[in-house]
């Protein structure tokens, strides 16, 4: 009997006597300002929420935030910077990104968290190699809480989805918080209507 | 095998007293930091009642759950392979890296792959192996196992991880400065990252309906394991598994909430399918857990969504250390788990516990913790496991417990205390829960001198 058929044939001997399925309801109607909850949510968790400014331009906006940055890496039409993805062979290639930008889908008020998924990457590893991420959301696109985040048909569409909260981070130390422990350092998330 | 003597191995752990001071403090913060998160969640209690019976019906369907994740994973691309035990497993991963060539291998943190002992199973057979978590890349570079199932280094203080960098990573030894030791982790993991030939991870969560891997981690070490290698391995305990993907708005709201006391983790993905030119391969393993399904007492605590919150909430642990139980698994979850890999080897560890009930109430998927304890304590002492010391005095103890004539002379006799039953158990030389406490003084007269004297006449 091969491994796979021995296991499932233990499991359904020994499985308990069926217990049912319970409905999980969405626990929402109590945030007034989705975006307001997503801001302080996303500062708690050590993002940045930068507006932007009159001009209306985030390419500046990154510029002014990233002074020193050699290498601007860009997914998102709004936005040139200096690395183009299309020539990406091998996701290492990324390795001396500063900045990353993207486009989030959506935001959850809750946890000020941005979903993210390969075709909003371009290259998955730029969420994750570069120094800093910037990443665009459009304040109309927050849902209120993790239970509607979990209803968005992308979980069952993308290869890859992630909800992001902040920069790479731990306390593995003493409890000393770290921000940039192996990804990005910081998360700035700067509210674009898509 | 000689069985594990908690009791002996905390003692090393009480002695360095910073260490016990610091230990004790870290994980009472973790449980306080818990505790305002999920006081100011109005449907706390809700979704723990939510996430149990979630688990209890995947559990009670688990076959059928696993053959749809399985054929799902499949139809995703990803390559499944299953896994009885820990040899099993181990041999498995070798073998997909050996055909694809892979000598190096990045990983985040795994407890399933510190279960079965897989990597030095693996050095031996000439792959590198890297821990990529901060914690348990210390503990890797220590050669110690981890001692928390979140915070693996969480009994080291910055001046220990100072004195293992400096030895083995070449850091400055005079230097202890947290964010200079957590930044010199960073910069030799890089390397590792951009140039390993495979990655690996475990997984938080599999989800039936779409074949999913979820994997929270905080410092994204787990995404440049899988993100960069063109090979992806992940193994999976088959009891992770969920039904649907909304599940995880119950789950993903609890876990990093009771774990750490923040909202989630800072970054939550979800592995549905390969990218194109790669491959994903999933090993779901056994080791253990069909047989404790089936176990009417304990199968409980295959809920368990490994958020360590048992541990940091435990006296016990707090004041003993993670090493001390000499098993993958320690703390309240750790002494209910163990006995089921090995009941002689563990037999001690259902003895360290002060009965309390705080881990049960602090569980998010309400595991009866502290009674499943106690019934590992009675299938113990009924298989003759008990340490003898236990066993000789439970034996007394038990005797004159069932005799009310010889419980009153025991009690009376004791005069100034109760000097023959609860002092012969707790002050003998052989056993260590004396040492550190005394019995409250007792009162002049027992119960029953009391109860005869005034009320007897009635």
């Amino acid at each position: 009997m091969s491994s796979r058929d021995e296991i499932l044939a233990r499991v359904r001997r020994n499985q308990p006597e069926a217990r049912p399925l319970p409905a999980v309801p969405m626990f929402d109607g109590r945030v007034q300002s989705p975006l307001e909850v997503f801001r302080a949510g996303l500062l708690r968790m050590g993002g940045k929420f930068v507006e932007l400014p009159d001009d209306g331009s985030p390419e500046r906006l990154i510029r002014g935030l990233f002074p020193d940055a050699k290498v601007i890496c860009s997914a998102v039409p709004e936005v040139a910077g200096n690395r183009s993805l299309d020539q990406v062979r091998a996701p290492a290639e990324l390795h001396d990104v500063d900045v990353g930008v993207v486009r989030a889908v959506f935001g959850v008020a809750e946890t000020g968290s941005v979903w993210l998924s390969e075709a909003q990457f371009r290259v998955s590893a730029l969420g994750f190699l570069s120094q800093h991420l910037v990443v665009l959301l459009d304040p109309g696109s927050i849902v209120e809480n993790l239970h509607h985040a979990y209803r968005h048909p992308g979980f069952s569409e993308a290869r890859y989805a992630v909800l992001m909260t902040g920069p790479s981070a731990t306390a593995d130390i003493e409890g000393v918080l770290i921000h940039g422990a192996q990804g990005i350092r910081s998360m700035t998330v700067i509210p674009v209507p898509a | 095998m000689k069985p594990i003597d908690h009791a002996e191995a905390s003692s090393k752990f009480i002695e360095a007293k910073d260490h016990l001071d610091f230990h004790d403090r870290r994980l009472w913060d973790l449980r306080k930091k818990r505790d305002r998160e999920t006081e100011s969640l109005p449907e706390w209690e809700e979704l723990r009642a939510l996430a149990s019976a979630i688990k209890e019906h995947t559990l009670t369907h688990l076959a059928d759950y696993l053959e749809q994740f399985e054929a799902n994973a499949i139809r995703n691309g990803a390559i499944v392979h299953w896994a009885r035990d820990a040899a099993e497993h181990n041999q498995t991963v070798c073998e997909i890296l050996g055909s694809h060539g892979a000598r190096t291998l990045v990983k985040a943190k795994s407890m399933l792959t510190d279960e079965c002992d897989m990597r030095p199973f693996l050095e031996t057979r000439g792959i590198e192996v890297i821990e990529t978590d901060l914690g348990e890349r210390i503990q890797q570079l220590d050669d110690e196992p981890p001692s928390h199932i979140v915070v693996p280094a969480v009994h080291k203080l910055r001046t220990d991880v100072a004195a293992v960098f400096s030895r083995t990573l070449g850091t400055d030894p005079g230097n202890s400065d947290v964010h200079y030791l957590a930044e010199s982790q960073r910069q030799t993991t890089r390397p590792h990252f951009l140039e390993a030939e495979a990655g690996m991870t475990g997984a938080n969560f599999a989800i039936a309906e779409t074949g999913s891997i979820v994997v929270c981690t905080n410092e994204g070490n787990a995404d440049l394991s899988v993100h960069l290698p063109k090979l992806y391995i992940a193994s999976v305990g088959i009891e992770k598994l969920l039904p649907r993907i909304e599940h995880l708005g119950v789950f993903v709201r609890m876990l990093s909430r009771n774990a750490l006391g923040s909202p989630i983790t800072q970054i939550t993905s979800h592995f549905r399918a390969p990218r194109p030119g790669t491959e994903m391969h999933i090993v779901l393993v056994d080791n253990g857990r069909s047989e404790r399904l089936g176990m009417a007492d304990f199968w409980y605590s295959l809920k368990c969504i490994r958020c360590g919150a048992c541990m940091n909430t435990c006296p016990v642990y707090r004041r003993s250390g993670g090493l001390s139980y000499g098993a993958t698994y320690s703390g309240p979850i750790g002494v209910i788990i163990d006995p089921t890999f090995n009941l002689r080897k563990y037999s001690a560890l259902p003895f360290a516990s002060t009965l309390n009930g705080s881990c049960t109430n602090v569980c998010p998927v309400k595991i009866n913790i502290h009674e499943q304890i106690y019934k590992w304590r009675q299938v113990i002492a009924e298989r003759q496991q008990l340490p003898f010391v236990k066993k000789e005095a439970m034996q007394i103890a038990g005797k004159v417990l069932s005799s009310p004539k010889l419980y009153r002379a025991a009690v009376e006799a004791a005069g100034a205390g109760a000097e023959y039953l609860p002092r012969f158990m707790l002050y003998n030389r052989l056993n260590p829960w004396g040492r550190q406490r005394e019995v409250p003084e007792a009162p002049a007269a027992t119960f029953r001198q009391w109860y005869v004297k005034n009320r007897g006449k009635r």
